[in-house]
């Protein structure tokens, strides 16, 4: 008797569940990895604004995002997509695109005018021979220097312009015990770190020598040696906490204090924010030192084809939501991050998003994002070569530079 | 007693799905992930060959010889390491002591862990800034350092380490199951010829426990083949790439880096690996004895 009441009670809520969807709009799950603390405040904004237009957000965050686009890609594969995922902006979606398995966006683009507002580099990179796959959602650039204000006045030292003044800050703050600069033990950190160090000692045309021509000669150039050599030097200022620590957690020991310089793109600001202070005032930031250029970064999100009607309804819903003006302000705010519209009023942005737009509106003030002109593949190599040399201090620069020409040089 | 083919077939119906998964699902399976290793394959399978380059690039990858250099020096460790220990445990726990059974649980206990908490405690537990260094440290000694988590060239170590500390407990459950199997006679006669107890431990009692020890190290084996969460809660491969393993190698070329023809190569090579060790092994239980008749 008590089995019988158990398995009614249990078919009672099947068929509860069964049920309750039955009444509600166009659901859409959703994948990304915006986990953090300030990631999450921002993606919020989406689930509101796409619940208040008639949908229904079903969230489906996966910490990291190579888990996450690995799970999207093998669902999207395997027959069962979610309604949208994210990506990087740049080359990750592209086989997707190839392959005939990203839904067209046309219908909504026109409707909505994407032509008119977005700017024509992401234009480029959202479109695969004139036809739109991906929502923009927001412009990130990656190569930012975070320090913290009262630390660095306590210990009387300017926020520093140049690499050498950066160097004898760090060595300061190593005397007074704190930890000079806060790394991540993730390889993709090590990258940006690299990246960072590229475009602030080699400036804007080695980097598209190196990245954007596969120029080996380039690689094989002095300066790119200067560059090697300048981010060797680095190693000496991180602190051996750094295996196992979240690009967030590096943030958070600026924030806390507890360290001097971080190495970071500007979501960043996401856990500055979150903390309750101001970016560019207890935080402060650079652009990029030594050479301020807008490393143009992002995220897009891409619809996965599908037959289901409902599910096309609430994907064009969801792309359409995204992309209004009070979406792009209230979630760039919180992300951290530059809308991606040209029309909306970015005078309430924070003052290191200021300067940012600063760079992005002067010409030759922006390269296109790492993502933009590797292959995934490339980049994995690229980021093994860079961690084995990061992690360990007895690598000559010259091995590093050595084993870089040699990926550059593949196909 | 029905006749002699109709007991065949009807044997070999009852097997049929048995049978189908093993060549669809296992066999087939092998061959079309062999079958892509000789593409260009990116996120997708295609069939544009082009021979052996996957495997030429596989073998020129630093990643990867370090990969497999890890997996030989954690399996050795791993599984030597398991087999004394438990050894020794059981050995303390046959020693008719008083809450067997307690001490029992508290050694099996790790093994009931994941692999990914196991990876994380120590992940924490070793970290210098967070973990024992810095315990040391507080209670004033200064000096103190064990940081082999932050080091490229220790922390394959620690990752041994920690797979020991967890399956210990089984091989330690195996053996002990196999010492109560062992006569008791035979130490009444040891004791009356006054031979000492390492001896007869050694040279009677071991042999007596060999097809445990088998079982026990090929448990231990196929977890040093698969290993991959524990690598990944606990250093991610890192510090840099000095803790990588060839099956996270097969993972993140599968998945994140968009590469199925090289991950199908690696995985190959894994297999062939695996096959090359245990052909010894089931030439010797399979083909060396006669059948014996059924």
């Amino acid at each position: 008797m008590k089995h019988f009441t158990k398995a009614l009670l249990g078919a009672a809520a099947v068929v509860a569940l069964m049920a309750g969807p039955s009444v509600a709009a166009e659901k859409a799950e959703v994948i990304h990895w915006w986990t953090s603390g300030g990631e999450s405040a921002a993606v919020k904004v989406f689930a509101d604004q796409f619940n208040a237009a008639g949908g229904e957000w079903v969230d489906a965050a996966i910490a990291g995002g190579e888990a996450a686009r690995a799970a999207g890609i093998n669902r999207i594969v395997g027959g069962n997509p979610p309604t949208a995922m994210q990506f990087n902006t740049g080359k990750q979606f592209e086989d997707l695109v190839a392959q005939g398995l990203l839904g067209n966006l046309d219908e909504v683009a026109k409707a909505d005018g994407w032509d008119k507002f977005l700017s024509p580099v992401l234009v480029k990179a959202v479109s695969r021979d004139g036809h739109y796959f991906a929502v923009p959602v927001n412009i990130h650039s990656n190569n930012w220097l975070w320090y913290n204000t009262a630390l660095l006045e306590a210990n009387q030292i300017e926020p520093p312009k140049t690499w050498d003044e950066l160097f004898a800050a760090m060595d300061k703050l190593k005397a007074a015990g704190v930890i000079p600069m806060a790394q991540s033990g993730d390889a993709w950190t090590q990258v940006l770190l690299f990246n960072d160090v590229l475009l602030g000692v080699g400036g804007r045309d080695l980097y598209l020598k190196v990245y954007g021509d596969n120029n080996v000669e380039a690689v094989k150039s002095p300066e790119f040696a200067k560059v090697v050599e300048t981010f060797g030097k680095l190693r000496e200022y991180g602190d051996p906490g750094q295996q196992g620590r979240q690009w967030n957690q590096a943030t958070g020991l600026v924030v806390s204090g507890k360290a001097g310089f971080n190495f970071m793109g500007d979501w960043a600001k996401g856990e500055v924010i979150a903390a309750g202070l101001t970016p560019g005032k207890e935080v402060g930031c650079v652009p990029g030192i030594g050479n301020q250029v807008y490393w143009i970064g992002g995220d897009v999100f891409v619809f996965p084809k599908t037959d289901n009607a409902d599910a096309q309804k609430a994907q064009a819903l969801l792309a359409h939501t995204m992309l209004t003006p009070e979406t792009q302000v209230a979630f760039n705010a919180k992300k951290g991050s530059v809308p991606v519209r040209g029309d909306v009023d970015t005078s309430k942005l924070d003052a290191c998003a200021q300067a940012g737009l600063k760079l992005l509106g002067t010409e030759n003030g922006s390269v296109p994002g790492f993502d933009f002109l590797q292959t995934p593949d490339k980049i994995g190599s690229i980021q093994d070569v860079i961690g084995q040399f990061w992690t360990t201090p007895s690598q000559a620069p010259a091995d590093l530079q050595a084993k870089f020409a040699d990926i550059i040089a593949t196909e | 007693m029905k006749p002699r083919f109709l007991r065949f077939w009807m044997a070999q119906v009852a097997l049929a799905p048995a049978w189908l998964i093993v060549i669809f699902a296992y066999i087939g399976t092998i061959l079309w992930t062999i079958q892509i290793s000789f593409t260009s394959s990116k996120v997708f399978p295609v069939s544009n060959y082009v021979g052996f380059s996957q495997y030429t690039r596989l073998f020129g990858s630093e990643r990867w010889i370090i990969s497999v250099q890890n997996l030989a020096i954690f399996g050795i460790l791993f599984i030597v390491g398991c087999l004394i220990l438990g050894f020794l445990l059981a050995v303390f726990l046959d020693q008719r002591i008083r809450a067997e059974s307690v001490f029992r649980t508290i050694f099996l206990y790790p093994y009931a862990l994941s692999f990914i908490v196991t990876g994380l405690v120590w992940q924490w537990t070793l970290n210098p800034t967070l973990g024992i260094q810095q315990t040391v440290r507080n209670w004033g000694w200064e000096s103190f350092t064990f940081d082999w988590l932050s080091r490229g060239d220790r922390a394959i170590y620690v990752i041994a380490l920690a797979g020991m500390w967890q399956a210990s407990g089984l091989v330690m459950a195996i053996l002990l199951a196999g010492l109560r199997g062992v006569d008791g006679e035979l130490w009444k006669a040891a004791k009356v010829d006054g031979i000492p107890t390492w001896r007869v431990y050694l040279h009677i009692v071991i042999p007596i426990l060999t097809p445990m020890f088998v079982t026990a190290t090929v448990l231990l084996a196929t977890a040093v083949v698969k290993v991959y969460d524990l690598v990944v809660a606990l250093t991610n491969g890192g510090p840099g790439i000095s803790t990588e393993v060839p099956a996270k190698f097969v993972i993140e070329y599968l998945f994140q880096r968009q590469n199925l023809g090289l991950a199908t190569a690696a995985s190959t090579v894994m297999m062939i690996t695996v096959l090359c060790v245990l052909a010894p092994w089931l030439y010797v239980q399979y083909f060396r004895q006669p059948r014996s008749a059924h």
